[in-house]
């Protein structure tokens, strides 16, 4: 096990590198970021020039790149042309669209497994249909439509939330933009585990577990869930990475300053810095939550061992 | 009904049906048979003969729906089975009687390890302690024969061989002492070794507990060393039930005959094994008159019309022909050799 997990740790390491250098080489291709610093106005010549220099810019890209990451092993991912220092906004963005993404993960877990089980033991039956109904719609719905209509709905028309969030962004008013986040992995997860739910209750040791006297609770929590959960929690795991990038949409509607509004805002900007920093902190959590869903895959499943 | 002559098991009537897309199937088509304490009670038949869907009805872990009983009693020390509310047969299930399945490998849980496993038994059932039901599935370990059980008690299912996992069913099914056992197929899925083995320590166990047996196969070898009787089936109705000694001398069913004519025989080395010709019957569409009819050498007019009832050949015996006593002078058509 031990093994295992250092050989995945160093895996990682030629996935960090080939990353960066694909965002930092996409971010470059992407036009002048001087340019894009005046509006809509001619730069100066003589003040771009001076900027170009005092960014590195006027230097080959393998330079710049070399440059970057000798940086980056020192903790420093740079400066925004705004003249904050992009740890800096990591480290208000990160926590914010941690919370948020904790908020939507657990979402996903108690309603999309809940309904799960409910309509992978009632197939067939109406509240199964309904249901599976409710998740087609969810999923065929794009995010920014659900986002800004329950916006509208709750936070316009009827007060109950705030339409925007705060800048602490505390969890209580995350809840709605956590659930808009969740909405469609959360149909997934329903659909994964009403198939999974449906599929290992004719199993062989279902019938045993009935056949035991074991009261109908007890065969579904002990023997049926955890057999179908596997798959649900690789699902989940991988879409941890997916959320906390992807939340691009939902942070903009609900105005929460988290990765996905920075990562919008250095995009819009042409901020290198700020995308190629957010985006490769991004790759490493979703190389360390993929590894983390291996592990918890041989915990769930003792049929599978790492050496 | 319940008298103290009351046998452990009579199942009367029993009707099973499987509502599909396709229409209605009819498995179980009025079977009736008992067992008593201490008996073993075979029930032969080929896949789809509705003998393990009659266990699953007697046990109550029918799926239902598709599955549906139709119709008849289940009598378990003369109290109708069918009649009790599910909590109640709850209780009956894996205490009073149990079952063992056959493919060990399937039928444990992957992700319990086997004392897990055991242990709910008496957790479940008797309101034991954890350590107590742990302390107890070690000693079931050791009485099914498991080297080393204080050990492997934490492993799980799939570190067993065949012949260790199916020791574990059967110390599952025996944990809680029951009264009757079903047993469907216990050995199908092992090796010929193993199977002996296994078919001994089922054997021994029933025996020395005096429980009832229900030995569900299509294993003719294993029947006569176990048995005390034999039910055959085909198409969801007992054609022959006898005591196992006189089947074997004279079957009273062509059925039954041409079943113990395929089993291969060393004497007869080198000659082409018999087949009886034709497949089961669709159980949607069962002919009219006796079942097996498109297959029997000795079908006549009233076959295809008359459906046969279970006649009595003597005290302890009854074979669904219409021909049995010829069946039991050994008589077969002449075009079937």
């Amino acid at each position: 096990m031990g093994r295992y997990v250092i050989r995945r740790l160093l895996q990682m390491i030629p996935v960090f590198f080939g990353a960066t250098l694909l965002i930092f080489l996409m971010v470059n291709v992407m036009g002048d970021p001087i340019a894009g610093l005046c509006g809509q106005r001619q730069c100066d010549p003589a003040t771009a020039a001076q900027l170009r220099k005092e960014f590195g810019l006027d230097k080959p890209v393998w330079q710049q790149y070399l440059t970057y990451m000798g940086h980056v092993f020192t903790g420093d991912f740079g400066t925004a042309f705004n003249g904050q220092p992009v740890t800096e906004l990591m480290a208000s963005a990160f926590p914010v669209t941690i919370r948020l993404t904790i908020v939507a993960i657990c979402f996903e877990i108690i309603i999309g497994i809940t309904l799960g089980v409910l309509t992978g033991l009632r197939r067939g039956r109406p509240i199964d249909t309904t249901i599976l109904l409710l998740t087609l719609v969810v999923i065929s719905v794009p995010t920014f439509v659900t986002g800004l209509l329950l916006q509208l709905l709750l936070g316009v028309e009827w007060g109950i939330i705030k339409p925007a969030v705060s800048p602490e962004a505390p969890f209580n008013e995350l809840l709605i933009p956590g659930l808009v986040l969740a909405s469609v992995s959360l149909a997934y997860v329903t659909r994964l585990t009403r198939t999974s739910i449906a599929e290992n209750a004719r199993s062989d040791y279902v019938r045993t577990a009935k056949a035991k006297g074991l009261p109908r609770r007890r065969v579904i929590t002990r023997h049926l869930l955890r057999n179908s959960l596997i798959p649900v929690v690789t699902f989940i795991g991988t879409d941890i990475g997916a959320l906390m990038g992807g939340a691009i949409v939902t942070e903009r509607i609900f105005n929460i300053h988290g990765v996905g509004y920075q990562l919008y805002q250095g995009i819009v900007r042409q901020n290198t810095q700020t995308v190629v920093g957010f985006v490769t902190v991004l790759v490493l959590v979703f190389l360390l939550a993929n590894l983390i869903v291996d592990l918890l895959y041989a915990v769930l499943d003792p049929r599978i061992r790492y050496a | 009904m319940s008298t103290s002559t009351a046998p452990l098991l009579d199942v009367r009537d029993l009707q099973v049906e499987f509502h599909t897309r396709d229409g209605v199937a009819k498995a179980v088509n009025g079977v009736s048979y008992t067992v008593d304490e201490g008996q073993t009670l075979a029930v032969l038949g080929e896949s789809g003969s509705g003998k393990s869907v009659t266990a699953q009805a007697i046990m109550g872990i029918l799926d239902t729906p598709p599955g549906k009983i139709a119709g008849g009693q289940v009598l378990f020390r003369g109290q109708d089975l069918l009649k009790l509310k599910e909590e109640q047969r709850r209780k009956i299930r894996g205490s009073e009687m149990a079952m063992i399945f056959q493919d060990a490998l399937s039928s444990l849980n992957p992700v319990l390890s086997v004392g897990d496993q055991l242990a709910e038994m008496f957790t479940v059932h008797r309101g034991m302690s954890k350590k107590d039901a742990r302390a107890k599935s070690i000693e079931l370990m050791e009485r099914v024969g498991i080297p080393g059980a204080k050990e492997r008690v934490r492993q799980y299912p799939h570190q067993f061989s065949g012949g260790m996992r199916q020791r574990i069913m059967i110390a599952m099914a025996l944990a809680l002492e029951p009264a009757l056992i079903i047993a469907d197929e216990p050995t199908t899925a092992l090796d010929v070794t193993v199977q002996a083995q296994v078919m001994d320590l089922l054997a021994g166990l029933q025996s020395e507990l005096n429980m009832g047996l229900i030995l569900i196969t299509h294993d003719l070898g294993v029947v006569a060393d176990v048995a005390d009787r034999i039910a055959v089936m085909y198409a969801g109705r007992i054609v022959e039930t006898s005591p196992v000694h006189d089947i074997y001398q004279a079957p009273a069913h062509p059925y039954t005959r041409g079943l113990l004519r395929s089993i291969p025989r060393l004497d007869q080395k080198g000659r082409e094994l018999y087949a009886i010709k034709g497949l089961p019957p669709n159980l949607m569409n069962i002919p009219p008159g006796c079942a097996f009819n498109p297959r029997c050498p000795l079908a006549q007019d009233i076959c295809r019309t008359d459906e046969p009832p279970l006649y009595k050949v003597s005290r302890e015996r009854a074979s669904a022909c219409h021909f049995w006593q010829r069946t039991l002078e050994g008589e077969e058509a002449a075009t079937d050799d």
